[in-house]
C-alpha cells in the first residue's frame, strides 16, 4: 500500500497585478512505505509547493492527501508527530548551539527532556556534528547548518522524511556526505520523499521518480526508465566558431536516433545515440574532414534538461527565465 | 484507519492540550532567553538606551519646560518608562519577521507544538527585556532625583501596569511582523505607529501645552493613560494639579487596563490565526 498518497492537489496564487500562478495544478503522488520517491523539476515547478502541503504547512485549493491513512488537511495534529522535514533552507535558530537546536525540537515532539538530550546527543555523533555541539550555529558553513537541520528531522525517528532539495547549494563534497546519511536512513526503512533539480541526485538515491513541471507530474519511472525515454548516451560537442554549426547538425543527424539539440550560443550541439564510444569515433571523423575545429568533444549520460527537453519541448534554463521573467514583473 | 494503528510503537505520545501548551510556551521562552545571552547587543542596548534618554531629557529639557508644583525630572520619568517600555514591543515584530525570513517558523509549524507557543516565547523574551529596562531606568532615575512619593505596593502596581501594556502591545507587533515580514520594514513601520503614539501624549510635556487637535488625540491616547497612570502610582503628580473632566482622564489605570484587554482580545487571536498560515518564501 502507498504510504503517502496525493491525488489532485491544485494551489493557485495569485500575485498583486499578475497573472495567477498555478503552483500546484492537479497534482498526483504515491509513495510505497519503505521507499525512496524523488520529486525532479526545474524551479518554479511546484516542488516546495508539494512538499509544504504533505506537510501541514499549506493547504491546498483541492485534491487530497493522505500518509498512512490521515487525512494531512483535516488532520494536521496527527501528521506532525509522524513526519520529519528538512527545507530548501537550513531552518536552524543562529543562536543555539547545534545541541540546543536538537535538544528544542525533541522537547517540541514531546519526547521529555531526558530522552530529549539523549537524543540530541545521538543525533550529533550519527552527522558528525561534534565541532557544533557547544557553540552557536551562526558562523557554521552550510554544509553542516543542513546537516544539524537534517539532523533536526530525524530526532523522533518519522515515519515519513520529508527533504526538499537536501543539497542544493552544497558543495559536491558536502552533497557526497549527505547522500551517504540519505542512504543510510532508507537503509534503515524510512520512507523519504525528496525534491530535487538534478536527475544525477534522482538516479543516485531513488527508487522511483515522478518528474514535474507547471505543478504536474509529466513523467514517471526509475531513473533507468526516464533516461532511456530519451535515449541512452549522448554525444556533446564544443565549436570554436557558430559557423560550423549547421554542418555539425548535418554530421550528428547521420549517427544520432534523436534530432541534435543546439545550444543558445550556437557553441554546443548535442545528439543521443545508441552506441556511444562508436558514434563519437564516427563524428569526430566525419567533423575532421570537414575541418571543423573542436574546444571539446565526449561522451555524457542524460541530464534533468534532457529529460525535460524530451518531455516538453524546452530546456530547464529557459523555464527557470521564463519564471524570472516572471518576478522580474 | 485509525491514528493509533498508523503510527508507530516509538512515535512520542503527545501530551494534553495544557501541558502542551504548559511545556511549548517554556520550551521556545527558553529559546529567547538564550538569545538575549547570546547577543550581547540587545542587552547593551536594552541597558544603555533608557539610561540614554533619562539624561538626555532630564538635562536637556529640564530647563526649559516648567512643571507647576514639581521638577521635570520628576514629571518625564514615568513619561520615558512609558516610550522606552512601548518601543521594547518591537523586538517581537522584528524577531517574528527574521524567524519567517529564516525559515525556522517552517520548522516549528510542522513540529506537533502548540500553535500559540512562538508567539508566547517571543512576547516573554520581550517582556523580560522591559523588566530589566525598568530597573535600569528606575536606578538611574533615582540618581538624578526623581524619588517614588507613594507606596511600595503603588510603585509595584506602577512597574505592572506598563509592563502590561508593552506586552499587549508585543502581540501586535509580533501579528505585524508576520504581516510584514521584512525584519528591516517592520521595524519602520513600527516607529510609524509608536512615535507618533508616545509623543502626542502626555509623555514628555503636558498635554495642555499640545495644539488643540494634538491635545485630543493626546486625551484618548493610551500612552497617555498609561503615563498618567504611572505618575499617579509613582506619587509623581503634585497636589492640586489640573485633571480632565473625562472618564480616560479620571480614571487612567482602569483605562489602560481596558485597553490591555481590548489589545489582547483582539490581537492574540489574530496573531495565532497568521502563525498557524504563515509560511516562509
Amino acid at each position: 500500500m502507498n504510504f503517502v498518497e496525493a491525488v489532485g492537489l491544485t494551489k493557485t496564487y495569485t500575485p498583486k497585478g499578475a497573472e495567477p500562478v498555478h503552483a500546484l495544478d492537479g497534482l498526483d503522488l504515491s509513495v510505497p512505505r519503505g521507499t525512496i520517491t524523488a520529486i525532479l523539476g526545474p524551479n518554479g515547478a511546484g516542488k516546495t509547493t508539494a512538499v509544504k502541503v504533505l506537510t501541514t504547512l499549506i493547504i491546498p485549493d483541492s485534491g487530497t492527501a493522505t500518509i498512512g491513512g490521515i487525512d494531512v488537511v483535516k488532520r494536521p495534529d496527527d501528521i506532525r508527530p509522524i513526519i520529519g522535514v528538512s527545507g530548501q533552507y537550513a531552518a536552524v535558530d543562529e543562536n543555539l548551539t547545534g545541541f540546543e537546536n536538537l535538544d528544542m525540537v525533541g522537547r517540541l515532539y514531546h519526547l521529555g527532556a531526558k530522552a530529549s538530550r539523549a537524543r540530541a546527543k545521538e543525533l550529533i555523533e550519527l552527522f558528525d556534528l561534534t565541532e557544533a555541539m557547544n557553540r552557536p550555529v551562526k558562523g557554521f558553513s552550510g554544509g553542516m547548518r543542513r546537516r544539524i537541520d537534517l539532523a533536526g528531522a530525524l530526532v523522533t525517528q518519522p515515519e515519513v522524511l520529508f527533504l526538499d532539495e537536501p543539497t542544493t547549494g552544497l558543495d559536491p563534497r558536502s552533497r557526497l556526505g549527505m547522500w551517504d546519511i540519505i542512504r543510510s536512513l532508507v537503509s534503515q526503512g524510512t520512507t523519504v520523499l525528496l525534491t530535487t533539480q538534478y536527475l544525477e541526485e534522482a538516479d543516485q538515491l531513488a527508487d522511483d521518480i515522478s518528474v514535474i513541471d507547471g505543478g504536474r507530474v509529466i513523467a514517471r519511472g526509475t531513473a533507468d526508465e526516464l533516461k532511456a525515454s530519451v535515449g541512452g548516451q549522448r554525444v556533446e560537442l564544443n565549436l570554436v566558431t557558430p559557423d560550423d554549426t549547421a554542418a555539425t547538425v548535418e554530421v550528428l543527424r547521420r549517427y544520432g536516433n534523436a534530432e541534435p539539440a543546439v545550444s543558445n550560443d550556437a557553441r554546443t550541439v548535442t545528439v543521443s545515440v545508441a552506441r556511444g564510444p562508436e558514434a563519437l569515433q564516427l563524428v569526430l571523423r566525419d567533423l575532421e574532414q570537414r575541418n571543423v575545429a573542436l574546444y571539446d568533444a565526449g561522451m555524457r549520460r542524460p541530464t534533468l534538461d534532457d529529460v525535460f527537453l524530451r518531455l516538453t519541448g524546452r530546456t530547464t534554463e529557459e523555464t527557470d527565465s521564463e519564471e524570472s521573467k516572471e518576478k522580474a514583473r | 484507519m485509525t491514528a493509533s494503528t498508523a503510527t508507530r510503537t516509538d512515535a512520542p505520545p503527545q501530551p494534553g492540550p495544557a501541558a502542551r501548551w504548559l511545556n511549548d510556551g517554556w520550551i521556545t521562552t527558553r529559546r529567547n532567553l538564550i538569545k538575549i545571552k547570546r547577543v550581547p547587543d540587545i542587552l547593551v542596548f536594552t541597558t544603555l538606551q533608557p539610561i540614554m534618554f533619562v539624561l538626555l531629557f532630564t538635562y536637556v529639557y529640564a530647563g526649559v519646560i516648567d512643571i507647576p508644583g514639581s521638577t521635570y525630572n520628576e514629571f518625564i520619568m514615568a513619561g520615558i518608562f512609558a516610550q522606552t517600555v512601548v518601543f521594547g514591543s518591537t523586538y517581537s515584530g522584528s524577531a517574528m519577521a527574521q524567524d519567517l525570513k529564516d525559515g525556522i517558523i517552517d520548522r516549528f509549524r510542522t513540529l506537533p507544538m502548540s500553535p500559540s507557543a512562538v508567539l508566547i516565547g517571543r512576547t516573554n523574551g520581550d517582556l523580560l527585556i522591559n523588566s530589566i529596562s525598568m530597573v535600569v531606568m528606575m536606578a538611574t532615575g533615582f540618581i538624578v532625583g526623581w524619588r517614588v512619593r507613594s507606596s511600595l505596593i503603588e510603585a509595584i502596581a506602577g512597574v505592572g501596569l506598563l509592563l502590561l501594556f508593552a506586552y499587549a502591545l508585543s502581540w501586535v507587533m509580533a501579528f505585524l511582523g508576520m504581516m510584514v515580514r521584512s525584519p528591516e520594514v517592520i521595524n519602520n513601520v513600527s516607529f510609524l505607529i509608536l512615535f507618533p503614539l508616545t509623543f502626542i501624549s502626555n509623555a514628555f510635556v503636558p498635554a495642555e501645552t499640545l495644539p488643540p487637535p494634538l491635545r485630543v488625540f493626546a486625551e484618548w491616547n493610551p500612552v497617555t493613560s498609561l503615563v498618567q497612570a504611572a505618575r499617579e502610582l509613582f506619587g509623581n503628580v503634585p497636589a492640586g494639579t489640573p485633571i480632565g473632566d473625562s472618564w480616560v482622564q479620571q480614571n487612567p489605570a482602569f483605562a489602560v487596563l481596558i485597553g490591555v484587554a481590548v489589545i489582547l482580545i483582539v490581537f492574540v487571536p489574530l496573531a495565532i490565526r497568521r502563525f498557524s498560515q504563515v509560511t516562509s518564501r
